[in-house]
């Protein structure tokens, strides 16, 4: 057994990082639920191209060459940052296209995009080797499910009908597996405290209370907001915890010890 | 095909980081950045405690999981295995240095000084193309090359060995040509049983580290 350096958090990315998944996947979840529920009004596509823009924009400042950020793009081939750039830029066109336009079709493709934006965005997390709490092949699900708990949380703010509900229903419990599921997968992995409490918020004030008021919203209407509130910050917190508190790395292990003198 | 790797004998590093000052002197890496360090390590529990020390840094994995996941091509790989950086590619995005399972990467944004300001030597050598981009050890694959051009072997001649490899004290660190069945690096693990960090990970290091001789059948 090796008590050499323990694992140490990341310290190369912070909260810039971290708001790019946070409101980057809020603005893709809240597409692909306006496409969901086939929404009429384009408020949630400017809102979803805000988030979108506005988590780019602030990963963009977190990096050292910020005048070369246009070489994101060099390698498709293996690079899911890369994916994610391109991803990014075609659902900026697709949700041009259905803003001038209001057409169901681009709406569909927009949410397409969206959904390969946070594919991407998962992927990126399950790419990285060096942290254990991210390349967990169950953080895929999470970041998937959590931006669609965001999204359709926002959704809730906006337009709370039956379709909106569902969507949110469903989406709020498929986060709360997800999240079981990736803990039971870094079970013996160092994360840290701060995701446990994030992940119990998440269960309890992202999931129970959200789904209470739901049934509430059935004779005050009010609490849907209240709802989509609390899975939005729920969320959000989850996620900044992950990119920033509870990415530790693995430190250094010796699998043997040297043996010295004679024997 | 050539594939330069690097050995660390844990049986005689003694732990008096000459190897990780060569690696500064030789690099100008500024304060806090070591692309060649030793962790100095406790094994075991009172009173059977052990202290090893480990030489640590870029391993230069056969299956790089930094180059896969730079979005801009800056880390690459050359044919003889040595994993490099185009600083003039590199935006600094660190997801490289997240994707590192051996915390060999570093950035620095701003230029840092010993002593606060440059010193005559640190201003001669200061080079803007390193900052705001990710580094970490080479190989000191200028030396290699540069030897190489000159006929010399590298990991025999001091001129074509990277400087960690040619300051150890104790003749712990080694350098050579795995797929050379004559070479140095082939020999002691061939002798030798070793094992490489985080092999779980499938990166396949280029750094082997030896911790004992090889069981001879009696």
């Amino acid at each position: 057994m090796s008590y050499g350096p323990r694992p140490w958090q990341q310290a190369s990315w912070d909260w810039r990082a971290a708001a790019n998944f946070m409101l980057g996947g809020t603005g893709a979840g809240l597409t692909i639920a306006a496409a969901l529920v086939q929404i009429q009004s384009p408020h949630p596509v400017i809102l979803a191209l805000l988030l979108v823009a506005g988590g780019l924009g602030s990963v963009w400042l977190e990096i050292g060459r910020k005048l070369r950020a246009i070489h994101v793009f060099f390698n498709p081939q293996t690079s899911w940052m890369t994916r994610e750039s391109f991803a990014a830029l075609l659902f900026f066109v697709c949700a041009a296209v259905e803003l001038f336009f209001h057409s169901t079709a681009a709406l569909g493709a927009t949410a397409l995009a969206a959904l390969a934006f946070v594919y991407c965005q998962a992927r990126i997390l399950r790419a990285a080797k060096g942290i254990p709490a991210w390349r967990a092949p169950q953080v895929v699900a999470l970041i998937m499910t959590t931006s669609f708990a965001e999204g359709t949380g926002v959704l809730m703010l906006m337009n709370p009908d039956i379709l909106a509900t569902s969507l949110f229903t469903a989406a709020v419990i498929a986060r709360a597996v997800a999240w079981s599921r990736y803990r039971a997968a870094l079970k013996q992995t160092a994360c840290g405290a701060a995701l446990e409490f994030a992940g119990k918020a998440l269960l309890q004030i992202g999931t129970i209370v959200p789904l209470a008021l739901v049934l509430g919203a059935v004779y005050l209407p009010q609490a849907a907001v209240l709802a989509g509130i609390a899975a939005i910050l729920t969320g959000w917190r989850l996620k900044y915890v992950l990119v920033t508190r509870a990415a530790f790395n693995q430190g250094f292990a010796l699998p043997r010890l040297p043996v010295r003198g004679t024997r | 095909m050539t594939r330069w790797v690097m050995i660390a004998d844990l049986r005689r590093c003694v732990g008096c980081q000459t190897c990780t000052a060569a690696c500064k002197h030789a690099n100008a890496t500024p304060p806090e950045v070591q692309w060649r360090r030793v962790l100095d390590m406790e094994v075991g529990e009172y009173p059977a405690v052990k202290r090893v020390f480990v030489p640590v840094g870029c391993m230069h994995c056969a299956d790089p999981p930094c180059m896969h996941v730079c979005p801009s091509t800056a880390t690459r790989q050359r044919a003889d295995g040595i994993v490099t950086i185009d600083y003039e590619l590199c935006i600094g995005c660190s997801y490289c240095a997240v994707a590192c399972p051996y915390q060999a990467r570093y950035r620095t944004d701003v230029a840092e000084f010993a002593y606060g300001k440059a010193m005559p030597n640190e201003a001669v050598r200061q080079d803007e193309k390193r900052l705001g981009v990710a580094t970490k050890c080479t190989f000191c694959s200028e030396r290699v090359d540069a030897g190489l051009e000159k006929g010399l072997k590298p990991g025999v001649d001091h001129e074509a060995t990277p400087a960690c490899v040619n300051s150890c004290i104790a003749q712990a660190l080694h350098f050579g040509d795995i797929e050379d069945k004559g070479s140095n690096v082939s020999q002691l693990l061939a002798e030798n049983q070793f094992f490489r960090m985080h092999e779980e990970l499938g990166t396949e290091p280029g750094f082997y580290y030896l911790w004992d001789k090889k069981e001879v059948p009696a």
